[in-house]
């Protein structure tokens, strides 16, 4: 385990915002806020948890399924900064042709673990990885990154069900909490709480921090236990839009566009906005 | 994981009746081959694991268990995650093969299946059994008349229709290799031999069982049986057909079944699925992409707008003319009009 050097990842989660803005510019739509709220958390995974190579194809190496494939537009920039494809890619996101659209394509995207876009399936996967490394004795661990409206979906509790039973204690769950969906607040659309509760009646050892505190984030999966039987969820309370004072909490930005003057008026926000 | 003996309670013999119990299909089923086959093939293969969602006693995947526990796994009723979890599996280097009914696996996981697994391209094979009518007055909800058409529509997806036990086992040796997924679209498990012996089976190949020269009848699954039997007796009535098991679906032997329309343009197709959208639409595609003349092909199967009367399987098949009397008549019916 590296120490963690919180300001490296502050200033990668600004580049996930401001990469988001500047790549949906040239698709002409995307979802922003659905990344915004997972900056933190995905820089924290890229950036000190997983245990990744230059190699996106190392069997040992922890995964991350994108349940939540929504937010691919903030991880192409991670990927291309990894090396595992040229930076040239992004300049032509979601162009004709493109490997890189609005959800990931593990065949086309190296570094994209699975394939994703329709929503309850991810957490499945993950299991099936988790299962499939234990089965080989790699260290690896599969990390599956939820939306929190996603837990609507039944297959998510199918999953759970069967994490636990397998005793999957390498698979971890991330639910980014952003209390939103596209139509309203989850708790307005379908009620997902009491959700510690739920994962701990599914067996599973629940997490939860503030997800956009970088520190609680490095120290939440720092502490994941390393021989565990159980399954682990982390809980990370998030705010959809973070980072962008007018399309937080906002139902307006799940989808949008920002053009010209617009998008660099808010990559100057991101990159002047002061984290509490 | 508990033993047969455990599981089986050893103070229930019904040998001696007609009664019989879960634990005796293993003498009935040929589908118990599969399982038998998979361990086989385990034992020299680490990469092959069998997962199944509380069926195992009917699909017999319960004695693969046997032989291979760390291989196994029972995903619990959770069809749509068990396809998922198949997904992950391989991703890490599994060939996991996935059984359940066939109307889960075509209609409950379709898109489990074309987003999953045909669309990432990844080597999980599907055995979907009691496909069609099959399972008899167990009703529509266990019935998979939909699936080929449905299947068939989906890119990288490979579809396989077994007639018996010794296809079923030729199916399965010949494609571990092949590049992702496959659906293996199984019959009941008790059906008769389709296959004589030394006849032999492709993957990817039509099997031409009989030649004839008034008409080529293709068929898969139970109706092979059917086919053979309905061209016997027509044989002796003095219409003579040549019948073709086309039992690989996808990809699908344009050449081969070209070949035999190319010979006789009476051409006729026998299939436990709706007419719309199953093989029958397979070749019909087949024959209008190559703008083959002159063909008049007669669609034997399952009635596309209706769903299925209440009865068991053989009556079904006699209902529905799914029987070898059912083809003989609509080839009959066919030639004299």
């Amino acid at each position: 385990m590296t120490t963690a050097n919180l300001d490296q990842l502050r200033e990668r989660a600004q580049f996930i915002r401001t990469e988001t803005v500047r790549l949906i510019e040239i698709a002409k739509s995307g979802h922003y806020t659905s990344v915004f709220s997972a900056a933190e958390i995905l820089s924290t995974l890229y950036y000190h948890t997983m245990s990744i190579s230059s190699d996106p194809k190392w069997v040992d190496r922890d995964r991350l399924i994108l349940s939540k494939g929504h937010c691919a537009v903030g991880v192409y920039p991670i990927l291309a900064d990894k090396g595992y494809f040229p930076t040239a890619w992004l300049d032509n996101y979601a162009r004709i042709g493109s490997p890189l659209g609005d959800h990931p394509d593990m065949r086309k995207v190296p570094g994209i673990d699975f394939s994703s876009g329709s929503l309850g399936h991810g957490l499945s996967i993950g299991l099936g990885m988790a299962m499939g490394l234990k089965q080989q004795k790699s260290p690896g661990r599969a990390f599956v990154l939820l939306g929190d409206g996603e837990l609507n979906e039944g297959q998510i509790w199918e999953a759970a069900q069967a994490a636990a039973h397998f005793q999957a204690g390498n698979l971890i769950a991330i639910v980014d909490r952003n209390g939103m969906g596209l139509d309203a607040r989850t708790e307005e659309t379908m009620r997902i709480e009491p959700l510690a509760d739920k994962w701990t009646a599914f067996n599973w050892q629940v997490h939860e921090c503030d997800g956009h505190n970088l520190s609680e984030l490095v120290n939440t999966f720092d502490n994941l236990p390393s021989n565990s039987d159980k399954p682990q969820v982390v809980i990370a309370h998030t705010i959809k839009g973070k980072g962008v004072k007018y399309m937080e909490n906002s139902r307006l930005w799940h989808l949008g566009y920002l053009h010209g003057a617009d998008a660099q008026a808010t990559i100057e926000e991101i990159i002047h906005y002061e984290h509490a | 994981m508990s033993t047969p003996e455990q599981l089986i309670p050893a103070d229930i013999d019904l040998q001696e009746t007609e009664s019989w119990h879960l634990g005796m299909l293993r003498t009935q089923a040929h589908s118990a081959i599969a399982a038998r086959v998979l361990a086989d093939l385990a034992d020299q293969n680490d990469r092959l694991m069998v997962l199944t969602a509380d069926l195992g006693f009917s699909n017999r995947t319960i004695e693969f268990s046997y032989r291979h526990p760390d291989r196994f796994f029972n995903l619990g009723i959770a069809e749509q995650n068990m396809v998922s979890v198949a997904a992950g599996l391989a991703t890490t280097g599994a060939i996991p093969y996935v059984a359940t009914f066939a109307s889960f696996l075509g209609l409950l996981c379709c898109e489990h299946i074309r987003t999953d697994l045909a669309y990432p391209n990844l080597p999980v094979r599907l055995l979907g059994h009691h496909a069609g009518i099959s399972l008899g007055y167990y009703g529509t909800s266990h019935h998979a008349t939909e699936d080929i058409g449905i299947m068939r529509s989906i890119a990288n997806l490979k579809i396989v229709c077994p007639a018996d036990a010794y296809s079923l086992e030729q199916a399965l040796r010949q494609t571990v290799d092949v590049e992702g997924p496959i659906y293996f679209r199984l019959g009941r498990g008790r059906e008769a031999d389709a296959y004589l012996p030394g006849e032999a089976w492709e993957y990817g190949k039509i099997s031409v069982l009989r030649k004839g020269t008034d008409g080529v009848l293709f068929a898969n699954g139970i109706m092979v049986s059917a086919a053979r039997q309905a061209a016997e007796s027509l044989a002796s009535e003095g219409i003579s057909l040549t019948v073709a098991d086309l039992h690989t679906i996808q990809p699908f032997d344009t050449e081969g079944v070209l070949s035999l329309i190319e010979e006789s343009r009476n051409v006729f197709v026998a299939e436990e699925h709706n007419t719309r959208g199953g093989v029958a639409t397979a070749v019909a595609d087949a024959i209008i992409d190559a703008r083959v003349d002159g063909v008049k092909l007669v669609r034997i199967g399952f009635p596309p707008d209706e769903y299925s009367v209440i009865a068991s399987p053989y009556q079904l098949y006699q209902y529905y003319g799914l029987d070898a009397a059912g083809v003989a008549e609509r080839v009959r019916t066919s030639m004299k009009a």
